[in-house]
């Protein structure tokens, strides 16, 4: 798998080479700027890119914006953003486009190789991994409104666990039950948040995504 | 070389003087058109107080004599480099009708104001206009008299009736004439730049508002050097006993784990996570240390930004209306966005209230912030540490606080912070 990666420190930078290159992707192009990363991404078109949100010249925002401007020319470009501080804000423009492809987490998570690699892979396959963070914090401001009071303690477990961007069959093996109790306990969410349901994990994710950033 | 430099400066010089007695001449002209009128306005409309025609009529007036005086502050700056410094009071956050009249009523600045309009009426014409006056005059002699022997019954200056005075009250005429132009000339700037000090005199604040002045700020200063002194040593006290201790334990494990690696496998693989968890711990602190110093979406997306965040947060609809066309100071930025904060988290805490929303705009003087929900009323500006702290922190810009908390609500909080906006990044 080809990645891309943009981080301006250079310790962080050569962490995220070693780790992803010891875990078979290549590393493509590691840059520390926002509009080497842009170029970069439009000329490599990589299978992922990892991409810090504060980059020089600026040191705002700059690689948040570049990715959403190289997924606007490259529609659903997976892209997995990392930040010393997750908000709602960014979360919600990262997944306005709702076509996926799409990761949002805390530098933290880089600690837990193994959960991180997969969230790397998640989201080159098109799917979706939000950091716990942001989920609890899009559950906290949504937690007095009907639908979501009317969800059973394990309900809304499985739900935080899907807003992460987790299929079935891992919430069942992070929950130790079986993955047919999930799809139940899934399925009893989507009908009390009145969501269309869909056979298709990455769907079902961002239905949900898209129904808690509403 | 060194000539033509001369004759630059004298041609600029000579510009400057001309321009003087174009000055001297507009003054004179509004001393009439403008002043006086307005005195005779303010007298009626203070007369006609009692019968309460004067309340609706005082606030234009008073407006427009605030212009007035704000033109010749400008003008003395502009033309004669007398700074005179605006001396009214900061407007406080609510503009409401009858609040806007007696604020300025209230206002010692006001009264000067008032008694200036009537002076000027007379010194704008006598002191403003005398470079005008003589250079007109004297053009008159110079011009008028000499060749005109036949009006023999007129006269000029000393000269009067000319025709008793033949070929001298000619010669006269023209040399009198052309000394006073030349006065008039050549004095206009320091005769204009008198004028601008008696204005001064009176549209300058006073010894007693600049000491109350000096009073405010050594006030705010002392408050804010205690403020910030405070901040400062919790900062150092969190960082002391989260992430630095955190840190000092994550090595020991590490160490630790380091020693082990070889004889017990397991025990070391139990301290290495244990050592992670730590450091996800110490992150965390981190974190919210400085959010609490300065968040870190404001840094990057402005207060727009940083509002917005901030209110996706929170377990309530808010409402956000931001109207800023470009950044404001960080510091000011920064105030603007944990005075914002604060009031939310009051309303969180304290309104049980439904909804609550935030207008954010700069009304060309000042960030204007209204923070408002549909809660329970109530609030106190005075007993709330949080509000106090809050109007300390707008009180280091000149920032100021109106609190609207009738008993069943409404809240409603006006914040302004005085400032100037850079232009928008493009």
């Amino acid at each position: 798998m080809r990645v891309v990666i943009a981080e301006d420190l250079a310790l962080l930078r050569d962490g995220l080479i070693r780790l992803l290159s010891a875990y078979g992707f290549e590393v493509v192009e590691a840059v520390d700027n926002g509009p080497s990363l842009k170029r970069a991404l439009v000329e490599h078109r990589p299978d992922v890119a990892v991409v810090d949100v504060r980059l020089p010249p600026t040191f705002t925002d700059e690689g948040l914006r570049a990715a959403l401007d190289a997924r606007r020319e490259i529609p659903g470009l997976p892209v997995l953003v990392l930040s010393q501080h997750v908000e709602q804000l960014y979360s919600r423009e990262l997944l306005s486009d709702s076509s996926g492809g799409i990761g949002y987490l805390l530098k933290d998570r880089v600690s837990d190789v193994k959960q991180f690699v997969e969230a790397v892979r998640r989201v080159a396959d098109g799917g979706t991994a939000l950091d716990p963070d942001v989920v609890s914090q899009l559950l906290t401001r949504r937690s007095r409104e009907e639908p979501l009071k009317a969800l059973t303690p394990r309900e809304r477990e499985v739900l935080e666990l899907m807003a992460e961007g987790r299929s079935n069959a891992a919430i069942a093996g992070k929950m130790f039950v079986t993955e047919k109790a999930v799809t139940k306990h899934t399925a009893n969410i989507f009908a009390k948040l009145g969501l269309p349901v869909s056979e298709d994990d990455n769907r079902r994710v961002l239905a949900v995504l898209a129904y808690l950033h509403a | 070389m060194n000539g033509e430099h001369v004759d630059g400066e004298t041609r600029e010089q000579a510009g400057v003087a001309g321009l003087a007695v174009g000055r001297s001449l507009l003054q004179a002209l509004l001393a009439q058109v403008a002043n006086l009128p307005l005195a005779i306005l303010l007298l009626v409309s203070l007369a006609l107080v009692p019968l309460g025609v004067g309340l609706a009529l005082l606030p234009p007036v008073l407006v427009a004599v605030r212009g007035l005086a704000n033109q010749q502050r400008r003008w003395a700056r502009d033309w004669s480099g007398v700074e005179i410094p605006v001396p009214y009071r900061p407007r406080p956050a609510e503009v409401t009708g009858g609040g806007r009249v007696w604020w300025l009523l209230r206002d010692p600045a006001s009264w000067r104001d008032m008694l200036w309009t009537a002076v000027n009426s007379v010194t704008g014409l006598l002191l403003a206009g005398l470079p005008a006056a003589l250079v007109v005059y004297g053009l008159e002699g110079v011009l008028v008299m000499p060749w005109m022997p036949d009006l023999r019954t007129f006269g000029w200056g000393p000269f009067w009736p000319l025709g008793d005075y033949g070929l001298l009250g000619s010669f006269g005429c023209a040399l009198l004439g052309s000394t006073l132009v030349l006065v008039g000339w050549l004095a206009g700037p320091s005769i204009m730049r008198a004028y601008a000090l008696v204005n001064r005199s009176m549209l300058g604040p006073t010894r007693g508002r600049l000491e109350e002045r000096v009073r405010e700020l050594t006030e705010t200063r002392s408050e804010t050097v205690d403020t910030s002194a405070a901040e400062l040593r919790r900062i150092e006290r969190d960082l002391h006993d989260g992430p630095q201790a955190r840190l000092v334990a994550l090595a020991m494990h590490i160490g630790l784990a380091e020693q082990m690696v070889k004889d017990d496998p397991d025990t070391a693989v139990r301290l290495l996570v244990e050592a992670r968890e730590a450091s996800g711990t110490a992150l965390t602190e981190l974190r919210d240390l400085v959010r609490g110093i300065h968040p870190p979406v404001l840094a990057e997306r402005g207060l727009d930004g940083g509002v917005r965040a901030l209110t996706l947060s929170l377990p309530m609809p808010v409402e956000v209306a931001v109207d800023v066309p470009g950044r404001a100071a960080p510091p000011v930025e920064s105030a603007a966005y944990f005075a914002v904060a604060e009031m939310l988290a009051n309303v969180v805490k304290h309104a049980d209230a439904e909804r609550a929303w935030v207008d954010i705009r700069h009304n060309g003087t000042a960030l204007v912030m209204i923070v408002g929900d549909d809660g329970r009323g109530g609030a106190d500006p005075g007993r709330g540490t949080g509000m106090r702290g809050i109007t300390r922190r707008l009180a280091a810009f000149d920032g100021t606080m109106a609190v609207a908390s009738p008993e069943g609500g409404p809240t409603v909080v006006t914040m302004e912070l005085p400032c100037a906006l850079s232009s928008p990044k493009t």
